[in-house]
């Protein structure tokens, strides 16, 4: 399965072409099951993914949105297809630990203290002590969470453990951050300060965010490309391009732009779902 | 404010409402009144027969009496306990009196009247957190089991060979201190000691060993259920056959019976790793051995725990009954069965006891480090 494909080296040719973060070529993923009716969680997804973008994949549940963020973070192996990750398969891109990956729950360890916890990753990758926890509380500092390194993750909120697990995922430095439904568990109120925050690290730091939600608003808010996928089999219908301004208050879904866009998405979900029956 | 509260609702209660609590220690008190406390040279004694007991039973009531006045709920449950000691010490004054007290249902009847107190007294200490929960409602509640016990044996003359009373069996500790010493330090500090950590350490190897290698754990848990079914009387006389006589038996006995539960913990401990937590592990490009040092160990130790502690009274018993079956002459087995033999019990019950505190010395202690290293677990918090 080793194709030696990378002639692009890391960073240093000094003017790197504008090559996609992520590319897949009808990409696809069954699982077998136990009843013997294997489940098509992917049939041929082609999707490009360019540096900086803030992509999120929308559809209902099923459609194979956590599948597709699993299969670029190599936790799952596709059946067909082809995938690359910055160039390198997506397990060449683990272990040099490309990507960040948030999780649908926060999955802090209960024994390490919030800041034990940003540090386990930078632990795992051999750097020294003290550059680990400053590092630990930098990450912490630009999640909102200083004044909290010496918690323990059940001392805070869901919001608060969220936040903790992206600046773990953000300790690694990595150019890509995945993020499955991080906010799915969470009060509105506490999403829409959420998203906010995330939208502006995302700017801050230009790194490439793929996002997973089921809330058209909140993909709207956040993205510049909006992938839209349909369940049974679970496929892509429409990449639409978000081109509301980088810089986003929550006021931007006040918006005629926001509910133009808005209404595409929505559109597009329903297409998937005349398939359906 | 809110203490004013509190005190002000006391001092109602008091005056005003019926406390049937405290009716229902009267009640046994005032029909102990008119029963005889007890026989004396063959002569029935009534509580004013010359005796002490009014003495006590003034001091009773005055602490009663003293406990509802007092300002709040808790000194005045300190109080009243005050009271309880002294109702317990009549029976144990009047039988260092000589007093037979196998015919004086009036003390019996006011000893019924103690324990509702002292049942009054706990229940309203246990409200209290902290120290006085924890540690002196429980102690509390031993020492008086202790004393219900003394009493019991010594008014009612039970013969020491059935069941000594406490006194005597602290009498034996005593004077058989040297001599228990020895047998602790055969017993405990070499056999016991030795084969839990063999057990526990061989039990924990082959855990993780049998982490790695699939197959091995599918065939040792079912040997597992078998091997907990195994009686230790059973392999006890031939582990002696086998490693002779002195403690490297007795070891293997003790291995034999915690081998598996460690194991089995250990293993249950290894796969209660969650799946998300795994697969951060794996997002990290973590392999085997640091996701297991970092990650499934420390989620483990709450099964680990609980293995070690199952063990630490496993491995006393197994020390124990081996030693019935052939050791050198000292040993807390040894002891027990040869005192059984010549009727010296006041021994074999002093045994029983350093057994019995060693046992829970041990579990007590692993709790305590299992509170300590795992603070972090939800069965811990808040406690
Ligand atoms: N490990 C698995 N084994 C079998 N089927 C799975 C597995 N994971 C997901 N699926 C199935 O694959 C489909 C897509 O799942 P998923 O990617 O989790 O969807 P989404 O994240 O969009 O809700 C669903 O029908 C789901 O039941
Ligand atoms: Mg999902």
């Amino acid at each position: 399965m080793h194709s030696p494909s990378p002639s692009r080296t890391n960073g240093a040719t000094g003017q790197p072409a504008p090559a996609p973060i992520v590319e897949a070529r009808s990409l696809s993923l069954v699982y077998p099951t136990a009843d013997n009716r294997p489940v098509t969680a992917l049939s041929e997804v082609d999707l490009t993914i360019a540096r900086g973008d803030f992509v999120s994949l929308i559809g209902p549940s099923g459609c194979g949105k956590t599948t597709l963020l699993r299969v670029i973070a190599d936790l799952e192996q596709p059946t067909g297809g082809r995938i690359t990750v910055e160039g390198l398969t997506p397990e060449q891109a683990r272990l040099k630990r490309l990507y960040g990956y948030v999780f649908q729950a926060p999955a802090l360890y209960p024994w390490r203290t919030v800041e034990r916890n940003v540090m386990l990753p930078l632990e795992i990758m051999g750097i020294p002590r003290a550059e680990r926890q400053a590092r630990a509380r930098e990450e912490l500092q630009r999640v909102g969470l200083s004044g909290f390194e010496r918690k323990f993750p059940w001392q805070l909120s869901g919001g608060m453990q969220q936040r903790a697990s992206i600046a773990r995922a953000l300790a690694l430095k990595p150019d890509l951050l995945l993020m499955d439904e991080p906010f799915g568990a969470l009060d509105e109120i506490t999403r829409d300060h959420l998203n906010l925050h995330l939208t502006q690290l995302w700017r801050s730091t230009g790194k490439t965010c793929v996002f997973v939600t089921h809330s058209i608003a909140e993909a709207v808010f956040l993205s510049t490309r909006i992938v839209v996928m349909s369940p049974r089999p679970g496929r892509i219908l429409d990449v639409i391009d978000c081109d509301l301004p980088r810089e986003r208050t929550l006021d931007i879904r006040e918006s005629p732009e926001f509910a133009a866009i808005a209404h595409r998405v929505r559109d597009g979900l329903k297409e998937g779902h005349s398939y359906d029956d | 404010m809110s203490r004013q509260a509190t005190t002000n609702t006391h001092t109602t209660s008091l005056r005003t409402a019926a406390d049937w609590g405290l009716v229902a220690v009267a009640l046994p008190t005032l029909a102990a009144l008119t029963q005889p406390i007890g026989a004396r040279g063959g002569e029935t004694l009534g509580w004013f027969g010359g005796s002490l007991a009014p003495l006590f039973l003034i001091g009773v009531v005055l602490t009663v009496l003293a406990g509802r006045t007092a300002p709040t709920r808790i000194k005045g449950a300190w109080t009243e306990l005050a009271g309880i000691v002294l109702a317990w010490l009549l029976p144990l004054h009047l039988l260092d009196e000589g007093v037979d007290l196998s015919a004086g249902a009036g003390v019996w009847l006011f000893l019924v009247a103690a324990i509702l107190q002292l049942w009054r007294v706990l229940g309203a200490l246990s409200a209290r957190p902290g120290w006085t929960r924890s540690v002196v409602v429980p102690g509390l509640f031993g020492l008086g089991l202790l004393i219900a016990w003394e009493i019991l044996v010594r008014g009612f003359q039970v013969p020491a060979i059935l069941l000594p009373a406490p006194s005597r069996i602290a009498g034996a500790l005593v004077q058989h201190a040297p001599v228990l010493w020895d047998d602790f330090r055969q017993t405990v500090l070499i056999s016991v000691l030795r084969g839990y950590l063999l057990g526990c350490g061989a039990g924990f190897a082959v855990a993780i060993l049998a982490d790695r290698v699939p197959f091995l754990a599918r065939g040792l848990l079912p040997l597992g259920n078998l091997a907990s079914a195994i009686p230790v009387v059973g392999i006890a006389p031939i582990m002696v056959m086998w490693f002779g006589f002195d403690w490297q038996s007795k070891a293997a006995v003790i291995v034999v019976m915690t081998f598996f539960p460690m194991l089995v913990n250990t293993l249950a401990g290894l796969s209660s790793a969650e799946r998300i937590q795994l697969d951060l592990m794996r997002s990290y490009a973590a392999g085997y051995g640091r996701t297991l040092v970092k990650l499934r160990l420390p989620n483990a130790l709450p099964f680990l725990f609980n293995g070690l502690k199952i063990n630490s009274t496993l491995a006393l018993i197994g020390a124990i009954v081996a030693e019935f079956f052939g050791t050198p002459v000292v040993g807390m087995g040894f002891r027990i069965s040869t005192e059984v033999a010549r009727m010296n019990l006041d021994v074999v019950w002093a045994s029983i006891t350093v057994a019995a505190l060693t046992g829970s010395g041990l579990y007590g202690g692993l709790a305590l480090l299992e509170r300590a290293t795992t603070a972090w677990h939800p069965s811990m918090r808040r406690r």
